[in-house]
């Protein structure tokens, strides 16, 4: 596996455990107990327990008919949007909460964008009969109004996040000073593939579970389980991570990463990371990230708020920089269009998230039998309001 | 030239008062005033903030500061001629502190040189890992007689505190609680009962106490344990507030010192 984390906790020159020494007891008790936690056969059934009782794995793999004319393709989605709680947010979830209850936390806290991860975290606190503080940038609370309200009555505290754009990376920030604060009895979820190690390699390795279905599905419906394409969004990049996984080795699986453009690549309102990034340190991890000269974190945007962050995970930058994934990137426009049209062809309303993915499609040219799976990792009930505001429906 | 901050710490100097405050805040060229007040006013070591747009270990009075800097256009590349402006007329240790990222564009290698040319005796980058420091810039650092100080917290384990204890060539930056930055007031007990078990390890290098300490009573009871203590957020707030910058910083460190009121 070359492209996983190394002992050191790179991914190439990416990764590592930039963090204030305050952090270092949390995060050195994290490093040195996941894998044995995680490995151990006893967690595995209660995760995959969970994972098909409680989510609803495997998500259906299906075959979009009307999409894949549209296209000229044979495109199937990888249905995340119809876990429990609306998408792939949830695998993380219950792995990092059966983690926290083996590593004796009575706490959890999260930030979250879109609101997903919130709702995800909430949804296995009361699960599992834990205090749950979410932090969410005051922006995100507004345009994401159903999903705060969601994990206020899963008995949440929803925390809004003032500081800088008041978006996702602010809310990350609220989050890790609320974990200096409160080092000994929290566990902290982080919702995506960033922060120090080894935070994206075990939040990877929860996402995984979608290409392992995806192999699996693949190899029943059409005897092959290597699709040409995966498309996946990446704000952080968890979904794709998750899907992109299994595939990494397998160098003629073509993998697409789909970033936010926002207003457009140059018009200064974007979070297309790795068109307009360059190696720094971000949230505990060297990655690629938007910045200015001086090293300061640019505010990014994108309409989809899970989208909204500066950064990338480390092993998304180590991707991009050995040209293992090509990454492209939508805009809002575009984005909000391809859900418009995944809606009418499919009857599946997905979230600005996974709009973006489908985007990402008319950018390349098919051959009619290209099998191209695209990660629709979540729902768009969260996003009927922006698509209303917009209107072009 | 031999570096001050060790200078200082040589003959178990006791009741040493560091004082932090963010680069271009209040205004863009307020750092060279401030230094300057500081010294005058008998303060021991100057530690200078770099600012940067994501202080994750700060409360809300340093991340204020930082975010108005910004704002005023302070940079890295400014800040460093700021302290040769600051050398000119000021001999006691200066000390940058900021987070790794603005250093890492600048250049960690140029950034240290450029740093002790102008005059700069230390570096505290809370979010630089030990290993990496040990791996790729003591050698340069160690070099350029310029002295890095790891910190340490109450959730540190007594053999990283011995490991750092063994790199540091300066001195320990205690962190007086499991917390962000900013002005609490008073110690609670506990926070004491760590102040005494770093008291007992005995320590190669002295220690110095920050976090939280905002005024007389919390100073003089941190130096009865470390070597001297760090004031930043109260710092940060009187700046913030103050009309005449020189007056209000010289009866504040003196209040600090001393026990009068300002």
């Amino acid at each position: 596996m070359k492209y996983t984390v190394n002992a050191k906790g790179y991914y190439g020159q990416f990764g590592g455990a930039f963090i204030p020494e305050m952090l270092y007891p949390n995060v050195e008790e994290l490093r040195t107990k996941y894998l044995q936690i995680i490995n151990d056969p006893e967690y595995q059934r209660d995760f995959h327990k969970l994972l098909k009782d409680y989510v609803g794995r495997p998500t259906p793999l299906y075959l979009a008919k009307r999409l894949s004319n549209i296209y000229n393709a044979t495109i199937y989605l990888k249905r995340e949007d119809l876990c429990h709680t609306g998408s792939h947010k949830i695998n993380n979830t219950i792995g990092q909460i059966l983690l926290a209850q083996r590593l004796g936390k009575q706490k959890i806290i999260a930030e979250t964008g879109a609101g997903q991860h919130g709702v995800a975290t909430a949804t296995v606190c009361a699960l599992m009969g834990m205090e749950c503080v979410v932090y969410m940038g005051k922006v995100d609370m507004e345009r994401q109004r159903p999903n705060v309200e969601r994990m206020r009555i899963l008995g949440a505290t929803v925390i809004p996040a003032l500081s800088g754009s008041m978006t996702l990376k602010d809310a990350t920030n609220e989050a890790m000073r609320h974990w200096i604060n409160n080092p000994t009895e929290t566990h902290y979820i982080i919702g995506s593939v960033v922060g120090p190690h080894p935070y994206p390699d075990m939040v990877s390795k929860f996402q995984s579970i979608i290409s392992e279905e995806i192999k699996k599905q693949l190899q029943e419906e059409i005897g092959n389980s290597f699709p040409d394409y995966v498309f996946a969004c990446v704000g952080g990049g968890s979904n794709a991570a998750g899907a992109f996984y299994h595939f990494l080795d397998d160098e003629h699986v073509n993998l697409v990463a789909v970033e936010a453009a926002g207003k457009g690549l140059t018009s200064g309102e974007s979070a297309a990371t790795t068109a307009l990034g360059k190696p720094g340190v971000l949230h505990g991890s060297k990655t690629i990230l938007m910045q200015t000269d001086d090293g300061q974190v640019v505010e990014p945007h994108s309409i989809s708020a899970g989208l909204d962050y500066p950064g990338i995970g480390p092993m998304h930058a180590h991707l991009f920089e050995g040209g293992r994934v090509k990454f492209i990137s939508a805009t809002d426009d575009e984005s909000l269009k391809a859900g418009i049209e995944l809606s009418r062809a499919e009857g599946i309303i997905p979230a600005l998230e996974s709009a973006h993915a489908l985007a990402g499609l008319s950018q390349f040219k098919f051959e009619k039998d290209d099998v191209v799976v695209v990660n629709l990792s979540g729902r768009g009930d969260k996003d009927l309001e922006t698509y209303i505001k917009w209107g072009k429906y | 030239m031999k570096n001050r901050i060790k200078t200082l710490l040589s003959n178990n100097k006791k009741g040493i008062l560091s004082m932090y405050f963010t680069a271009g805040f209040p205004a863009l060229k307020d750092t060279v005033t401030i230094a300057e007040s500081l010294a005058s006013a008998g303060a021991d070591i100057i530690e200078i903030g770099i600012p940067y747009s994501d202080p994750v270990a700060d409360g809300p009075t340093i991340q204020a500061s930082n975010t108005v800097a910004l704002k005023n256009g302070m940079r890295l590349s400014m800040l460093i001629e700021q302290v040769k402006q600051i050398r000119k007329t000021v001999d006691i240790p200066i000390i940058l502190m900021g987070y790794i990222n603005p250093v890492l564009q600048y250049g960690i290698e140029k950034f240290a040189k450029d740093a002790a040319e102008a005059g700069v005796d230390g570096v505290i980058l809370p979010d630089m890992p030990m290993d990496e420091y040990l791996e790729h810039y003591k050698k340069l650092f160690d070099s350029l007689n310029l002295s890095n100080t790891f910190l340490i917290s109450p959730t540190t384990s007594e053999e990283r505190i011995r490991k750092i204890d063994q790199v540091t060539d300066g001195f320990i930056y205690a962190v007086s609680a499991s917390s962000i930055t900013g002005a609490k007031g008073k110690f609670e007990k506990q926070q004491l009962d760590y102040f005494d078990r770093i008291k007992n390890m005995k320590l190669r290098n002295p220690y110095l106490i920050g976090f939280g300490i905002s005024n007389h009573d919390t100073f003089s009871m941190a130096t009865k344990y470390g070597a001297g203590a760090i004031v930043g957020s109260a710092f940060v707030d009187l700046l913030k507030n103050s009309k005449d910058l020189k007056r209000d910083i010289s009866a504040f460190v003196k209040s600090l010192k001393n026990g009068q009121s300002h």
